[in-house]
């Protein structure tokens, strides 16, 4: 008994020293594969060729012409961060979630790794939670590419300077670049609801990209229903809701109602889907 | 402690595994011994690869038990695990990373390998499984034979108290599969209980100590390699140039006859000693040229009780 315990002392100092390495491991895979910088390439094209489009094009845009910031990037290239962010949040960022988030599982065992990494043992729920962590790093990624590369485009293309706000206020160019963090703050918490949704999905499947379409289709059917007024008692509890909500950061003050109302939605659809993805992956056979 | 290394290896109670009506593994108990080769033998489809998945916790039985290294599954397999190589239903890897990086990357999932060594244990079962100058390749580029190399060297990241290597010898070509045993010789000679599935009988004979036969689901016969022969029934041959006296001969002596010509060949029977039948034959006038006894191989045994050889079942 008493050698039992002498053994056992080092090894759980070990294991919270080595438990992290399977994270480090996952987000390693992660961003080696081809496909992952693909789809932030992709990402960071919308605000080049948004820039590109305004630059190459002389005429003026009327305020109110075109998506929303446009008519303002010519006056302030940092605006296309946010015009670029507006144009890919309905589809395209969902899109890319929705690849990293129902490939989580589904593409483990569809490789066969997934035996592998259980017999190893990772450990369902350790597995599970290093996949969440991951799939939400990527949203992390891809909400500050689009900013980041909006930022960049808009320093090469256009004059940068203290922005005026919605609310007719002026702040400088260093608290802009702020606001566009918290944008891209604002986004990813968007998206790791949506991540959650996929994370479950791909427990169901050995098919990853069954549950990469179904995740992509659940985010459109979302916005579907949210455009109907008919439905509007169901609005609230859409994770699309409050997708578009960020335009509150760029007020002054600050208006924080929208992060705060999509941090409660986004945490309800996280620890939903997150406690079915748990209860259906724990006692899973995995066969493939 | 002593007290624990006592109880088998492995040992399952009245295991089953349903796919919806049909039993994949049909109420079987299973006993390793701690320290044997254990040859897990049965044509394609008998419940091989079912039953080491129920053992190693990736599927749950429909019934029964199964204790591996004298703890209860998947109860304790936070604790077993670590102490099992497995490989299962054939290797399986990131086409995109190297040997190396995937070796890596499954020592990462196990909380019990120590980051520090990593490197080093990763390079050791490289060159254990001759894969060293393959080590930084692609998997993607790697031949069958090399990806089940890797998923041996994947089971031996970490030193084992129990190999699991299902079917190791598949995709492998002639010389390989002579590593192979060679490796589970020595793995075996340091006292890690080996336990091997195989449809290719051959490959295993040489190297187990103890085997069990599937065929359907079903256990059909376990025990040492020694008393699976003998419970095969030993055989007679007579050469002779007097095959039609030696048939009357053998014939009064109550044994059934099979073959022709010169060759004679007949299941011994009880109370019958070999050297009685040749005094007889002898005593007749029968010319005996050539006279043998010959141990059923576990060959004839395998095809004995699973009745279909390596037929598919199913
Ligand atoms: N995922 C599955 N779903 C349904 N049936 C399965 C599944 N996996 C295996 N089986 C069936 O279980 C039986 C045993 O398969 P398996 O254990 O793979 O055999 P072996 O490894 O001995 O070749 C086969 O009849 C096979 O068709
Ligand atoms: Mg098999």
């Amino acid at each position: 008994m008493s050698s039992k315990q002498a053994d056992s002392a080092p090894a759980v100092r070990r294991r919270s020293a080595a438990g992290w390495a399977l994270l480090g491991s996952e987000l390693g895979v992660l961003f080696r594969r081809w496909r992952t910088w693909a789809m932030l390439a992709a990402l960071a094209a919308v605000p080049v060729l948004i820039g590109l489009a305004v630059r190459l094009t002389s005429e003026d845009i009327e305020p109110g012409d075109g998506p929303p910031f446009l008519d303002r990037v010519t006056q302030n290239g940092l605006f296309i961060a946010l015009t670029g962010t507006v144009v890919s949040i309905p589809l395209f960022l969902p899109l890319t979630v929705s690849v990293a988030a129902g490939d989580t599982i589904a593409g483990e065992a569809n490789l066969g790794t997934l035996r592998y990494l259980l017999a190893a043992p990772a450990g369902r729920i350790r597995l599970l939670a290093v996949k969440y962590a991951a799939a939400v790093a990527f949203c992390i990624a891809a909400a500050l590419t689009l900013v980041a590369a909006g930022m960049l485009v808009g320093v090469v293309l256009f004059p940068v300077g203290p922005v005026t706000l919605l609310s007719g206020d002026t702040i400088g160019v260093g608290e802009s670049v702020l606001r566009l963090l918290l944008v891209a703050a604002y986004v990813s918490l968007s998206l790791a609801g949506l991540a959650a949704i996929g994370l479950f999905i791909s427990t169901l499947t050995e098919v990853p990209v069954g549950a990469m379409a179904a995740t992509a289709v659940l985010a459109v059917v979302a916005q579907i229903l949210g455009a109907l007024p008919q439905l509007d008692w169901l609005h609230p509890w859409l994770f699309t809701e409050h997708w578009v909500g960020f335009a509150d950061l760029i007020r002054q003050p600050i208006s924080w109602d929208s992060f705060g109302a999509n941090a409660l939605l986004q945490g309800g659809y996280i620890a939903v889907f997150c406690a079915l993805a748990g209860s259906r992956f724990a006692t899973k056979d995995v066969l493939a | 402690m002593s007290g624990a290394s006592e109880e088998p290896a492995i040992e399952t109670r009245g295991l089953t595994k349903r796919f919806g009506r049909q039993a994949a593994v049909d109420n079987i108990d299973l006993a390793v011994p701690r320290g044997a080769v254990f040859g897990f033998l049965g044509p394609n489809g008998s419940g091989k690869t079912t039953t080491i998945r129920v053992m190693l916790g990736l599927a749950g039985a429909t019934a029964g038990s199964v204790r591996v290294l004298g703890e209860e599954m998947p109860a304790r397999l936070r604790e077993v695990l670590p102490r099992v190589g497995a490989l299962v239903e054939g290797p399986a890897f990131y086409p995109f990373l190297s040997g190396a990086d995937n070796l890596r990357r499954f020592d990462t999932a196990d909380r019990h390998a120590p980051t520090r060594t990593r490197r080093a244990r990763v390079a050791d079962a490289l060159e254990r499984v001759g894969l060293s100058h393959a080590a930084g390749k692609k998997v993607r580029a790697y031949s069958l034979g090399m990806k089940q190399r890797l998923g041996i060297a994947n089971a031996l990241l970490m030193p084992r108290d129990l190999l699991v290597l299902d079917e190791p010898t598949n995709g492998l070509d002639p010389q390989g599969t002579r590593e192979v045993r060679h490796l589970v010789r020595s793995l075996a000679a340091e006292g890690t209980t080996v336990f091997v599935s195989s449809h290719l009988l051959a490959e295993v004979e040489q190297i187990c100590t103890h085997a069990a036969i599937m065929s359907a689901g079903r256990l059909v016969a376990q025990g040492t390699l020694e008393s699976m022969r003998r419970s095969g029934r030993a055989r007679m041959k007579l050469t002779t140039p007097d095959p039609a006296d030696a048939g009357r001969v053998l014939r009064g002596l109550g044994l059934g006859l099979e073959g022709d010509g010169e060759q004679l060949t007949a299941p011994l029977v009880d109370g019958l000693l070999p050297e009685q039948i040749v005094a007889a034959l002898v005593a007749e006038g029968v010319r005996v040229r050539g006279f043998a006894v010959e141990n059923s191989t576990l060959e004839e045994r395998f095809v004995a009780l699973t009745g279909e050889g390596f037929d598919v079942v199913q």
